[in-house]
């Protein structure tokens, strides 16, 4: 009977060890180890078995049937291992064949610009206000100091609607209405204005009948022009690089005095002279000044008690100057091979 | 303004400062230099030469042969210029010489001849036409008999010397003419300056039996004098008048007329010389209506009742202060002149000047303003100069028919007000020496410095223009640079603002790219598309037709750049816009609002090799709106409601409703309408970002989240195809209690096996307990109520 046992655990062993798949073995530990099996049979015949050898091939029937469960135990785990293998391999992909991405948007090159702008101002304590694109000539221009016979306001430089209304030059009327309506008794006036401007241009490379301004304004009791140089310089650093300085050069504007043009040092060249800055090593980047005085005093402020620095920023310009964009129409006519070039982190 | 650099160094001592170096200094300190010019830049071997022999070429109906001496040799060279002749002095370009343009001269042949040079015009030296004498307009130009063969041609051309180019600001006239660059300059390097004397005697019987004027329109004309000059012989001016002239842009004519121009770049008053035989008694007025003028450019003038003219019983003479008239002009002939300064109304020049498109030197500076105290001192100057030029006798006395006294401005500050605008720290003496080096007088007075205004800085009337002459000569460079102290509100975008950069964040994250599209647009295109019918806003005079109107939709950009794009092949477009749209109301300014709109055609998403794109539907594009207006809350329900829109699909187009305010609209543009612009589908939606921000929202309420299950129960129902899914959502909504958390259609089924004029549609319920595991009897009493009343109200049978 022993040997009988031997002979079938060795047979059975080396089947196991055979077995090609999970069927197979399966069939194995039916055949071996199921109900109908000779372990089981063995088993099961005991009761014809001398009483004294029962306990002997009883132990030895169930270590057989032991021996053999862990080994179809193992042989499973191998042939399933095999499997999951197998599958994975079948599996596998060509990682490098394109994605099915969805198409992807961005903002518009002369918001980023704009948006970058607000948030520096913003974080030195700004308000962004925006206001009509529609304006009264009296806050477009009078109240700009640009009383009705100024050379500066010609009918060819802007689009009237009727004789007092027109599509603002500049986004200073903004200014005026914000100053006149500002509660001085409560702390300084800081904000910026951005937004659409129009003046008479007829369109091409360099001159758009639209284009984009942003203009700020700082009044308070104690306001210099040194505050203003230094105000620009944190800016344009910012926005064009630490290694930047400005300059100052006089100019004419007639809402401020003195008043003044800001160039950087190219940050391109870094000053040595190049085709952006024109050979120059600067390049003018925007116009300044403190508030004239009969601007303040057109808003009810008190020039003998407030002071104040203006300046404008023209994005288009920046845009153009920072990306090389050398005609200023590929702004408006929004060709989405031009725009989703400035769908990224900048540098 | 053009400025010699030699002649201004009559004026100002410039030892040791190249002109580059000047217009370096002079952009820093206060008037731009546009350009520097050195007069002889870029030319090279161009010398005197002498024409020993001229024939006509034989081959040539126009050429000639000369023999020019240049000293070193006699050569040949053919030259095609009408006015050459033996004898001449010339300008040869010799073999190897550059001349305009870099253009390169050698040695060649000219129809069989050989040609060894090129004798030249003054326009092939980079003189331009425009400022050349007229008799040499269409020839070469002829040098002095007295320069020497072989010499360079530059001095004699006076062109040994550098222009700047001055951009003057409306504020700066002062810097229209040699007397006010030369203080200017004087104050950058503190150095003196030189006026120039023309003085003389006055030999002629007097003025004010010679000439008699009367000026009618003292309102207009603030100073008026004349003079006169009997006996002058009309000829060209010296070769350095003519020279200098040319190079600061004004053609020599004659030397009376020369001289006029000259005081005028000398002094900044623009004068005006006529012909005595040919005026009467003068008389300054304004014209007749539709009164004729033939001025001296050759050109005839139809004036109106505001051009302001000098005129005498016969015709008008001149527009005043913008040009003579031809009828008294000076000519060869002219032998007694009458000299005429004043100073007319800046914008009543400009607006002549505009009304007839005519620019002069004069317009120009009498426009921006001129010095009070000048014309006096011109006028003197000039019959004295004149004098010099042609001779003649000055009459005696000058005749000054409107005179106004010259208000000199005497302005106090003091060094704590300059410190306080400028942030620096500038000492009274300091301060004291700026004013010095400007040449303005000033008196201290303990704290007080009082300031004397010169009248030819007519531009300074206020402490901040003093303030600002101190800080350009102080020098924007010393400024300290520093930063706004006191206190700082926290900036922040406003809840509008704010929105804005959520909505674009949300389409950017969905595919759509931003654009910017023109507001002003054709008549058509303005309104087609509004949100709300409205009036054009329209140019008063535009451009053009494709820029006359503001527009009152977002959408015909949006199209317009479709449009563009696709002619450029640029498919499966995503784009939105953020901008004003504008509506005349009832008010004087129009109505303006922020509009939100987005334009899409073709794919929403590329085709892959996995799969082709699906396109963009009516369904997409309602999800884009519907993704901004999840994210705003609005305590109303939001309602899609079916309309018709011009140009907009009719049965594809949604009014979208917060509370009864229509805050936009999606849909298909009207098929033929893309057809117009060779698109195909476009879905489009424009929503009333203001409107979107005045309405209530509900704002984030945290709740916890259940612990219990969700229990869903499906319901497919049969109704009439009239009515639609929002109002089975919006009713199932209502009866569904307090249990129902979300209703989704799942299934819409019209076609087989139901009646043609009915649809089945089918919901997910899904019901959820705060606080309990909700029982089976309380979703089959919610779901009994749905049933019930959708049988009710739309007759839906329950499948």
């Amino acid at each position: 009977m022993k040997e009988k046992l031997e002979a079938l655990r060795d047979e059975t062993l080396q089947a196991i060890l055979a077995a090609k798949d999970l069927k197979e073995l399966d069939e194995i530990r039916v055949n071996t180890l199921g109900k109908k099996g000779p372990i089981t049979e063995v088993l099961r015949g005991m009761r014809d078995v001398d009483p004294k050898e029962r306990p002997i091939i009883g132990a030895f029937a169930n270590e057989i049937r032991d021996v053999l469960n862990d080994a179809l135990e193992a042989k499973k785990e191998d042939l399933e291992q095999l499997a999951l293998e197998e599958q994975l391999k079948a599996e596998t992909i060509d990682v490098t064949l394109p994605s099915a991405n969805g198409f992807v948007g961005g903002s518009h090159v002369l918001t980023k610009v704009i948006t970058e702008i607000e948030d520096l101002f913003l974080g030195m304590g700004y308000q962004v206000v925006d206001g009509r694109e529609v304006e009264e000539d009296y806050y477009n221009f009078e109240r700009m100091n640009l009383p009705q016979d100024h050379p500066a306001r010609d009918m060819q430089d802007s689009f009237y609607i009727t004789k007092d209304t027109l599509l603002r030059t500049h986004t200073s009327p903004i200014q005026a209405r914000t100053m006149e309506k500002h509660d001085f008794s409560k702390g300084a006036l800081r904000m910026i204005s951005p937004g659409k401007v129009y003046r008479r241009d007829t369109d091409d490379a360099t001159h758009s009948h639209q284009f984009h301004q942003i203009e700020g304004l700082v009044i308070d009791k104690n306001i210099t022009m040194a505050d203003l140089k230094g105000t620009l310089e944190l800016v344009l650093k910012k926005m064009f690089g630490e290694d930047r300085s400005i300059r100052l050069r006089p100019s004419y504007f007639p809402f401020t005095e003195p008043s003044v043009e800001v160039d950087i040092s190219c940050f391109k060249c870094g000053g040595k002279g190049c085709s952006v800055c024109k050979h120059t090593g600067w390049i003018e980047i925007l116009g300044a000044g403190m508030v004239h005085p009969n601007v303040l005093e057109m808003s009810g402020i008190d020039s003998s008690v407030y002071s104040g620095f203006a300046f404008g920023i023209g994005p288009d310009r920046i845009a153009m100057l920072r990306y090389g964009v050398n005609d200023i129409r590929n702004f408006y006519t929004n060709d989405i091979r031009f725009l989703e070039q400035f769908n990224k982190e900048e540098e | 303004m053009y400025v010699s650099y030699q002649w201004l160094k009559e004026w100002v001592s410039l030892d040791g400062i190249t002109p580059e170096e000047l217009g370096e200094k002079m952009s820093r300190t206060g008037i731009e230099i546009e350009e520097v010019k050195e007069l002889s830049a870029g030319l090279k071997k161009i010398v005197v030469g002498e024409v020993k022999e001229c024939i006509d070429h034989p081959n040539s109906d126009h050429l000639h042969i000369c023999q020019v001496d240049t000293e070193e040799e006699v050569t040949q060279i053919v030259c095609g210029a009408p006015n050459v002749a033996a004898g001449q002095k010339v300008i040869v370009a010799l073999p190897g010489a550059r001349i305009v343009d870099n253009i390169k001269i050698k040695k060649g042949k000219m129809r069989g001849e050989v040609s060894n040079g090129m004798l030249c015009a003054l326009e092939e030296i980079n003189i331009p036409q425009a400022v050349t004498p007229k008799e040499y307009a269409d020839g070469i130009y002829i040098l002095p008999e007295d320069a020497v063969n072989g010499d360079s041609v530059f001095p004699y051309l006076g062109m040994e010397d550098a222009i700047l180019e001055l951009a003057i600001t409306p504020n700066r006239a002062d810097a229209l003419s040699m007397y006010g660059v030369a203080y200017e300059v004087g104050a950058i390097y503190n150095k003196e300056v030189t006026v120039p004397s023309f003085t003389g005697q006055e030999t002629g019987p007097k003025t004010a039996l010679e000439v008699n004027a009367t000026v009618k329109e003292t309102e207009a004309v603030s100073d008026f004098y004349l003079r006169k000059v009997k006996g002058v012989t009309v000829a060209p001016s010296p070769r350095w008048l003519q020279n200098r002239l040319m190079h600061m842009g004004i053609r020599p004519m004659n030397n009376v007329v020369d001289a006029v121009n000259y005081m005028m770049l000398t002094f900044g008053e623009p004068m005006h010389a006529y012909d005595a035989s040919k005026v009467g008694n003068m008389e300054v007025c304004f014209a007749k209506e539709g009164e004729s003028f033939q001025a001296l450019n050759e050109e005839e003038y139809t004036l109106t009742a505001e051009d302001l003219v000098i005129r005498d019983e016969h015709q008008i003479l001149s527009l005043a202060g913008v040009m003579g008239g031809e009828s008294s002009a000076v000519q060869d002939t002219t032998t007694d002149v009458i000299l005429e300064a004043g100073i007319f109304a800046p914008s009543m020049i400009r607006k002549t000047s505009q009304r007839h498109h005519l620019r002069t030197e004069s317009s120009q500076r009498f426009e921006k303003g001129v010095n009070a105290a000048m014309p006096k001192q011109a006028i003197d100057a000039l019959a004295f100069f004149i004098q010099e030029l042609a001779g003649g006798e000055v009459c005696e006395g000058r005749l000054d028919v409107v005179e106004t006294e010259v208000k000199l401005e005497e302005i106090t500050i003091t060094t704590d007000r300059i410190n306080h605008v400028l942030g620096t720290s500038l000492s009274i003496e300091e301060v004291v020496e700026i004013f010095g080096a400007l040449q303005f007088p000033t008196e201290v007075m303990a704290e007080e410095i009082h300031v004397h205004v010169p009248a030819r800085r007519f531009d300074i009337h206020i402490e901040a223009d003093l303030i600002e002459e101190v800080a350009r000569i102080y020098g924007y460079d010393r400024l300290p640079s520093t930063l706004p102290s006191g206190a700082v509100e926290s900036g922040q975008l406003t809840p509008k603002q704010k929105m804005i950069r959520q909505f674009r964040h949300q389409l950017e994250g969905q595919g759509c790219q931003e654009v910017i599209s023109y507001a002003l647009l054709t008549e058509d295109e303005a309104n087609r598309y509004a949100l709300a019918e409205g009036k054009n806003v329209a140019l008063d005079f535009p451009m053009s037709q494709e820029h006359a109107f503001l527009r009152q939709s977002l959408v015909t950009g949006l199209l317009n750049d479709l449009q563009f794009n696709m002619a450029r092949q640029n498919k499966d477009l995503a784009f939105y816009e953020v901008g004003t749209v504008f509506e005349q109301g009832a008010d004087r300014l129009p109505i303006e609002r922020t509009h939100l709109a987005f334009a899409l055609t073709g794919k929403q998403t590329p085709d892959t090799w996995q799969e082709k794109g699906k396109e963009v539907d009516f369904f997409y594009a309602k999800g884009l709106v519907e993704g901004i207006l999840a994210y705003l809350n609005p305590v109303e329900t939001v309602q899609y409601v079916a309309s018709q829109r011009e140009g907009m699909h009719p049965g594809r187009c949604a009014d979208i409703v917060i509370g009864d305010i229509i805050i936009g609209y999606v849909g298909e543009i009207h098929p033929t309408d893309a057809k117009r612009r060779d698109l195909s589908r476009v879905y489009v939606a424009e929503l009333d970002v203001d409107a979107l921000n005045d309405i209530a929202k509900a704002g984030i309420q945290f709740a916890e989240v259940s612990k219990f299950p969700t229990v869903t129960r499906d319901i497919a129902i049969l109704v009439d195809r009239t009515v639609t899914n929002g109002e089975i959502e919006a009713l199932i909504q209502e009866k569904g209690g307090k249990w129902l958390r979300s209703v989704t259609l799942f299934d819409v089924y019209m076609g087989e096996n139901i009646a043609e004029d009915k649809k089945s549609m089918a919901y997910q319920c899904a019901f959820n307990k705060q606080d309990a595991t909700l029982t089976d009897e309380e979703i089959e009493q919610a779901m009994n109520k749905i049933i019930a009343a959708l049988e009710e109200t739309y007759q839906a049978v329950i499948r």
